[in-house]
């Protein structure tokens, strides 16, 4: 498996398959006890985690795990004072992050008083901060409405074409099928199918094999193979386009008969 | 190192004539071992009681994991021999060495070989932990719930912990960097969330004990009732003959070291 900057990547598979694993040997927080894991051409096991951690930022997927500061400002900037950043670029840096969240009211309150998904986003905000070139979000979409979810792609998309490369560890199958990432299938500890969203979400015996269900376009158009419409169809805008197409046509056969 | 001592009072999920024993039978041993051992210095008792034990830890099929904490105890039971050797006669300093491994060995035979459980559920017998459960909380049961709770939380607290290092190790902490002082601030991004993990989950917990009815009505049964077969009865005598004797022979005696 190889991870290339501006990529897009989510980890997918059923509980204990191995994601949170997978992801955890990307900074060095577990070891290889078998193979290799290299991040910039260095080898995992020659480099603390803090080191590693510089380069590829892991947002855990409760924030209960890691907030501890009495303000939000200060837990965003805990990460660039153990990196050893300038205090100046850190006030910079927490205040981008910030605002790109949209956290900055909430500088200086406690993240023990926000809710649920709030927490969540300044725990992103803890990783964001400090740039890293590779970032691993594990779970990022549960306890998020359907708005923040919007926010969260758009933010993701903007990082990619940054050319930072975004990892996702996740179950929610809908949104990895509005992003059309790459997909790593994972099933009882090894990768079962690498591909496109489209490919591998719309293959119904991977699916299974992975424990997840079929996002709704795949499985409409799935059934409506009969008509000539493509099957490996996950997104909902090109759902739309298909089938605006098909519409038209009948349209005009229909015209042309009468 | 220590971690490893704390192996040999782990429990093992074993299904042994040990295992079965009835807890409270077994805790007389336990106490029946004990006693004399406090109150003789003689080195063949020591010994033979030490040995007594060796069956019971092969028939339990514990003794590898025993073995683990002795050797991890190792460097406690020489500093009792050192310092018992400077300050009295020799035979003395191998007599106190050898009761520590006795106390150390009988209480890591009972804890090894009795689930939480049925520990839990002999407390429940005891009238006297009874009686001042109901003065005390209200309720009969509440002291050996709350023995059985806080001792199933313990490995879940240590997934927990686990978890908020790699949380923390991730944002670049590194614990064991500079001075002593330094060192023990380290620990505060650790200890912090996992108080509150702590502090929340008891409160879920006390929630979902509400609303099924907890402590209900008094006389509750158990799925499983402890029942003292035969040979509990034996062991229960063999341990309450040999206190009564130990301590007939304390008072009428004086038994030498060797």
């Amino acid at each position: 498996m190889k991870i290339d900057s501006g990529d897009f990547l989510a980890i997918m598979g059923e509980n204990g398959a191995g994601k949170t694993t997978l992801a955890k040997q990307l900074n060095g927080l577990l070891r290889p006890s078998l193979g290799k894991v290299t991040v910039d051409g260095d080898d995992t096991t020659k480099k603390s985690v803090a080191q590693l951690s510089r380069k590829v930022g892991i947002v855990f997927q409760n924030p209960d795990h890691l907030l501890f500061s009495e303000t939000v400002k200060e837990e965003v900037g805990f990460a660039l004072k153990n990196f050893g950043f300038e205090p100046g670029v850190i006030a910079k840096q927490v205040e981008r992050t910030l605002e790109a969240l949209d956290l900055a009211h909430y500088a200086d309150i406690s993240p023990f008083l926000l809710s649920g998904g709030e927490r969540k986003r300044v725990a992103l905000a803890a990783v964001l901060a400090w740039e890293p070139d590779y970032l691993i979000l594990d779970e990022p979409t549960i306890g998020q409405d359907y708005q923040q979810k919007e926010r969260l792609r758009d933010f993701i998309l903007q990082l990619n074409s940054q050319g930072k490369a975004v990892v996702m560890v996740t179950h929610d199958v809908e949104f990895v099928a509005e992003c059309n990432p790459k997909v790593v299938l994972m099933s009882r500890g090894r990768i079962v199918a690498q591909g496109q969203a489209d490919e591998v979400l719309s293959d119904g015996g991977l699916i299974e094999k992975a424990s997840l269900v079929k996002p709704q376009m795949a499985k409409l158009f799935s059934q409506l193979g009969e008509f000539g419409l493509p099957r490996d169809v996950v997104d909902v805008h090109r759902a739309k386009v298909l089938l605006e197409e098909k519409l038209l046509e009948v349209k005009v056969r229909v015209a042309q008969s009468s | 190192m220590s971690l490893r001592v704390l192996n040999g009072f782990k429990f093992s999920s074993l299904r042994t004539p040990v295992h079965r024993l009835d807890p409270r039978a077994k805790f007389m041993l336990v106490i029946g071992t004990i006693v004399p051992s406090l109150l003789f210095t003689n080195i063949y008792l020591l010994v033979g009681l030490l040995l007594v034990q060796v069956p019971l830890l092969l028939v339990g099929r514990v003794t590898r994991r025993w073995v683990q904490s002795l050797r991890a105890g190792v460097f406690l039971s020489a500093l009792i021999f050192v310092v018992n050797f400077f300050t009295g006669p020799l035979a003395n300093a191998v007599a106190l060495t050898l009761r520590f491994l006795l106390l150390m060995t009988t209480f890591s035979f009972f804890f090894m070989t009795t689930s939480p459980d049925d520990l839990g559920l002999a407390i429940d017998k005891v009238g006297f932990i009874r009686w001042l459960s109901r003065r005390w909380l209200g309720y009969p049961n509440a002291l050996s719930f709350t023995f059985t709770t806080a001792v199933r939380l313990v490995p879940t607290m240590a997934v927990d912990a686990q978890t908020v290092v790699d949380a923390q190790r991730s944002r670049g902490l590194e614990l064991d960097k500079g001075n002593l002082f330094r060192r023990v601030r380290n620990y505060i991004p650790i200890l912090i969330p996992l108080l509150l993990i702590a502090i929340r989950r008891s409160l879920e917990l006390a929630e979902a004990l509400e609303a099924r009815g907890f402590p209900g009505k008094e006389g509750r049964t158990s799925l499983f009732e402890l029942r003292f077969k035969p040979v509990d009865y034996a062991l229960l005598g063999m341990s309450l003959a040999g206190m009564a004797l130990s301590f007939w022979v304390f008072f009428h005696y004086r038994i030498p070291t060797i």
